[in-house]
């Protein structure tokens, strides 16, 4: 260990910063603290830090005085201060997460320093999903939340978005399908709250045809006029497998508008197979269906890899004329039929018979594509109810009446919430979620 | 019988004579009607009985001669209620009802013929039972001129033998669009013979000839079960004897009260029940009951043929043949949130 700590003395440079300048020092990571509020993690660059100084952050111009410094030795350990190229931690009492910022830097607020430090470069999201919390109440709690993970996951971008089927949430971005599966596990499990989250989409480049260009993170800001192009998010792939899987590994990338790009043998078994695919068609099920068409030996690799002009359409999905924005879908053209009749197919599954016939279509603007009927209820009355039965009979309205508050209306449609999940989950998660 | 008479009296509510008594809740005709007789002269001698009183036995038509008909009719009976179910042997069988379908013609001639009034009560709705099977039964009894029907949908209770069968998919599920059509056609050749609905499951040969027993328990009367699962409702408390027969004969042997559990309905609760249970009968629900809100809803039941305008103007609530079939749905519209 010794020898070791020496070498890296001899070998590598020491840190270059100019001690006498005004302090700069850059967040690398920050994190909350029940007790202590927000601890800030930093490295000194030029000048020095002491413990009682008041601080200003140079992004925001937020300045606070510093309660304490220290450096981790591994646990927290006060110090009097910091010079140049050392790493450390400050507390300032703040409770907001908000004002540390991951990239920012930290300088004197009786000397401060002119420039800030380049920062890190921002990570850029590349999914997008609309997260709701299941209980309207706890949409406070989820905003905190995002705020709090936010502190240390400088990729997490977020932004309040309403649903007329889900109510308030956010439409979350994320670098990737695994980032998304992380946060929301994170979420639910360190901060308890039980979350649907809509399926999740790329950003598109849309271009009217009075050359305005919209971003579209959300299958609702999909614009409405006449569309010239619309772009979307390539990644180039590189898939590893035995070659044995090679066919059905083509027969995959092909269904998902794949090109392919060539394919190399690693080993007289092992084979290397580069595509260049939509990102879209990738962030739901792709890797699952890799994995389970390769009997797990299937890995994929991939990167963002520009854009591409597609023939992309919305799908709406209509109950009784109105429109429901949470199953909204970019798609390409010729999956939309496919999409539709698998989404009204489900919702007639799932939601229960109304005193009236509701109609489910799918459409592409105005042109319906996929059609189903929920018949109208004939029946819901118990027959007997004598002296016996009346508590019973009570108790079962009371707990009706119950469950109707937990609907949520879409129109004069009675949609319980457990259908928006159902609907929502694939049949891949499902089943996850039954193994668990 | 006589801790009842104890209870009421010490609770200081105002001494009251038997206006209906019902003998139900399995078949009271197992035994012998000189038994059944002893019960009931027992009540009658212990509260009295009102000039004209109901007094009604369940049967099944297995088990009376016209001789005990008559020994029922001599102690006090006024009506019979005989379990026909159905008049399809297939349909009997997955009920698991023992009797043979043309003793019914039979008993129900004893029972006239004793000078007692006939029910007949009918299920619709068994699994494997076809809209014609059941055309069968009620055309069977409709022919013996009962004076009162009811007709309920089958309940699979959980834990029965039926459930089971269901689960493990041997007969096939309750189907609510089936149970509609054969409501339908209940009320529609019920109708025909000249009997008219009174409550959603019930139909009789004029008023005179409804059940006032049961419409007791559709409004909110007092009365008092006896026996064990049997269910009392006096002066706002309802309260539930223990369910197991030889527990119930424990309790009373021990001096204890039979009863299992109790609630107090409150004011709220009442009216909900009041609500619920009312606007299940022809007299219908009086409008003044339901809140602002609730009165609210009425037009809309109207505008959904689901509340009979006419009534709905002279300020009452009564179903017309679908509301009846979504009763509980056009309830909960009125009940307020």
């Amino acid at each position: 260990m010794e020898a070791l700590l020496d070498k890296i003395v001899r070998d590598l440079p020491a840190p270059e910063g100019d001690p006498d300048a005004p302090a700069r020092a850059m967040i690398f990571d920050s994190v909350y603290d029940t007790y202590r509020g927000v601890v800030t993690y930093v490295r000194v660059v030029d000048g020095m830090l002491h413990p009682r100084e008041r601080i200003q952050m140079m992004s925001t111009r937020a300045s606070h005085e510093l309660l304490e410094i220290g450096v981790s030795s591994p646990e927290p350990t006060p110090s009097k201060g910091l010079g140049v190229g050392e790493v450390g931690y400050l507390i300032t009492g703040v409770k907001d997460v908000r004002q540390s910022k991951v990239g920012d830097t930290v300088t004197n607020l009786a000397k401060p320093a002119a420039q800030s430090l380049p920062g890190y470069a921002d990570a850029k999201p590349m999914v997008f999903s609309g997260l709701y919390p299941l209980d309207g109440a706890d949409y406070p709690v989820l905003r905190d939340a995002l705020e709090k993970l936010m502190l240390n996951d400088a990729a997490l971008v977020y932004e309040p978005e309403t649903s007329a089927a889900l109510g308030f949430g956010f439409r979350v971005g994320f670098l990737g399908l695994l980032h998304l599966e992380i946060t929301r596990e994170r979420l639910e499990r360190e901060y308890n709250l039980d979350l649907i989250s809509t399926a999740p989409n790329v950003e598109y480049e849309v271009t009217l045809e009075d050359k305005k260009v919209v971003r579209v993170t959300n299958p609702s800001e999909y614009p409405t006029g006449k569309i010239a192009e619309v772009r979307e998010p390539m990644v180039s792939a590189t898939i590893l497998a035995p070659n044995e899987f090679v066919g059905a590994i083509m027969e995959l990338c092909q269904s998902r508008r794949g090109v392919m790009g060539g394919m190399d043998y690693l080993s007289e078994d092992r084979v290397e197979i580069r595509y260049r695919l939509p990102l879209a068609e990738i962030v739901f099920d792709f890797f699952d269906i890799l994995k389970s068409k390769t009997r797990g030996y299937g890995s994929l690799d991939w990167k963002a890899d520009g854009e591409k002009v597609a023939d992309l359409v919305k799908v709406d999905i209509m109950l009784q004329g109105e429109q429901v924005d949470a199953f909204s879908a970019i798609t390409h053209r010729d999956k939309a039929y496919a999409y539709g009749v698998m989404m009204t197919g489900k919702l007639r599954e799932l939601i229960p018979r109304q005193q009236f016939e509701v109609p489910i279509q799918a459409a592409i603007g105005s042109r319906i594509i996929a059609r189903e009927s929920i018949r109208a209820i004939r029946k819901d009355v118990l027959a007997k109810c004598y002296g016996g039965d009346i508590s019973r009979k009570r108790k079962l309205l009371e707990k009706q009446k119950e469950g109707k508050k937990r609907m949520k209306m879409v129109g004069t449609v009675e949609v319980p919430q457990e259908a928006f999940i159902a609907a929502l989950t694939t049949d891949e998660s499902k089943d996850k979620a039954k193994k668990k | 019988m006589s801790l009842a008479a104890t209870v009421v009296e010490r609770s200081g509510l105002p001494a009251r004579k038997l206006g209906t008594v019902f003998f139900g809740g399995g078949t009271p005709t197992l035994l012998p009607a000189d038994d059944l007789s002893m019960i009931l002269r027992a009540a009658i001698d212990q509260w009295g009985i009102e000039d004209g009183a109901e007094v009604t036995t369940e049967a099944n038509p297995d088990s009376v001669t016209p001789e005990s008909l008559a020994v029922l009719k001599e102690a006090g009976f006024t009506r019979v209620s005989f379990g026909m179910q159905s008049a399809v042997p297939h349909v009997l069988k997955v009920l698991d009802r023992t009797h043979t379908p043309s003793r019914v013609p039979q008993a129900v001639q004893w029972a006239r013929e004793a000078g007692l009034d006939v029910s007949l009560d009918l299920i619709y709705g068994t699994p494997g039972e076809s809209l014609a099977d059941w055309r069968h039964s009620l055309e069977t009894a409709l022919s013996y001129q009962p004076d009162h029907i009811s007709a309920y949908a089958l309940i699979v209770e959980e834990g029965t033998k039926l459930a089971a069968q269901m689960r493990r998919g041997e007969v096939p599920g309750i189907d609510d669009d089936d149970h509609a059509d054969k409501y339908e056609l209940a009320d529609q050749l019920i109708t025909d013979a000249g009997l008219g609905w009174y409550e959603v499951s019930n139909w009789a040969r004029g008023p005179e000839h409804a059940c006032r027993h049961n419409l007791s328990y559709w409004r909110g009367d007092d009365w008092w079960g006896i026996g064990p699962g049997a269910h009392s409702h006096v002066g706002g408390v309802r309260w539930w004897n223990v369910k197991h027969p030889s527990a119930y004969a424990n309790r009373l042997s021990q001096g204890l009260s039979p009863a299992a559990g109790r609630e107090t309905l409150d004011a709220e609760t009442r009216n909900l029940e009041r609500v619920m249970l009312e606007a299940r009968l022809q007299s219908g629900l009086d409008v003044s009951a339901l809140s602002p809100a609730g009165r609210h809803q009425v037009a809309g039941l109207i505008a959904d043929s689901l509340v009979d305008p006419a009534a709905a103007f002279r300020g009452r609530l009564v179903l017309t043949l679908k509301g009846r079939l979504l009763a509980d749905a056009v309830v909960r519209r009125v009940l307020p949130n």
